[in-house]
């Protein structure tokens, strides 16, 4: 079993902010991140899949492939978007690198061949925070 | 005289923003700046490197006291910019677009009055790992 790992980027908006509390809540407990009018992040996303080296390729999988299948289905929704407005399978969740990592593991599985399988979603949302996601 | 040297901090700040000139139609908006023109904004981390050349002071060593440049910077940049927007947070893009260059202007002139006439500034912006603009140019 070898594990292929492929490095994508975006930028996006967002806000922390629970629409079930109050303004004075969601201040205390998410501070800058629920400013009402955005603030944003170069996010870096690390898509690893795992399998066995193809015989006749020596590739678990065509990282040229996997980088089209992260841009088509996750990149070009999220990247220059504004994530609590923009994206249609964030609505009406948190918009945290956590819920992020679970919704992108979540588009991406039904892409993926099947003789790969997705390991693991690893979001920067800064170069000193970051969060992964094993499924 | 004493050797002139140059001394940098490095802070960052978390913003979103939207290239948008509100004087274009919404077709050119678009066609001049594309995806950066999305009206519910985009974001950026922002990595800052500020640079002060000067003499170095016999007394203490130091070209500036680089945790007096820290509070500097925090408190004249970072505080006004760090989880803003920047169209519609802070007074000096309301009426000037955000782009790199615009925002390292804006930093360079934010600190300059702060340092004496000693000291040369000179701003480096990161808007992303790839994209990075300096001011003034030398």
């Amino acid at each position: 079993m070898v594990f292929v790992t492929r490095l994508e980027h975006f930028n996006a908006a967002h806000k922390l902010y629970n629409p079930n509390w109050t303004r004075e809540k969601n201040e205390e407990v998410f501070g800058a991140c629920a400013n009402e009018n955005w603030h944003g992040h170069n996010y870096q996303l690390y898509v690893t899949v795992k399998g066995e080296p193809d015989p006749e390729t020596g590739f678990v999988y065509d990282v040229k492939k996997l980088s089209t299948i992260i841009k088509e289905k996750i990149v070009n929704q999220l990247d220059h978007k504004n994530l609590n407005m923009d994206v249609p399978f964030l609505q009406g969740k948190l918009c945290s690198t956590e819920n992020l990592v679970i919704g992108i593991w979540q588009q991406l599985v039904p892409h993926l061949p099947k003789e790969v399988q997705l390991h693991s979603i690893k979001l920067y949302e800064t170069p000193r925070i970051y969060v992964e996601y094993f499924g | 005289m004493s050797k002139r040297v140059s001394v940098f901090r490095k802070e960052h700040f978390n913003s979103a923003h939207r290239l948008f000139n509100p004087a274009w139609s919404a077709e050119k908006n678009q066609a001049v700046f594309g995806l950066c023109n999305n009206e519910n904004f985009h974001g950026h981390n922002y990595e800052l490197i500020v640079k002060v050349t000067g003499p170095i002071n016999p007394d203490t060593g130091y070209v500036i006291d680089l945790k007096n440049l820290s509070d500097m910077i925090k408190s004249s940049v970072i505080d006004r910019f760090d989880h803003k927007n920047l169209n519609l947070d802070t007074k000096e893009f309301a009426h000037l677009n955000p782009s790199a260059e615009n925002i390292a202007v804006v930093i360079h002139d934010l600190l300059r009055p702060q340092l004496g006439e000693e000291y040369d500034l000179h701003i480096r912006l990161y808007e992303t790992e790839r994209n990075f603009v300096e001011y003034p140019v030398q």
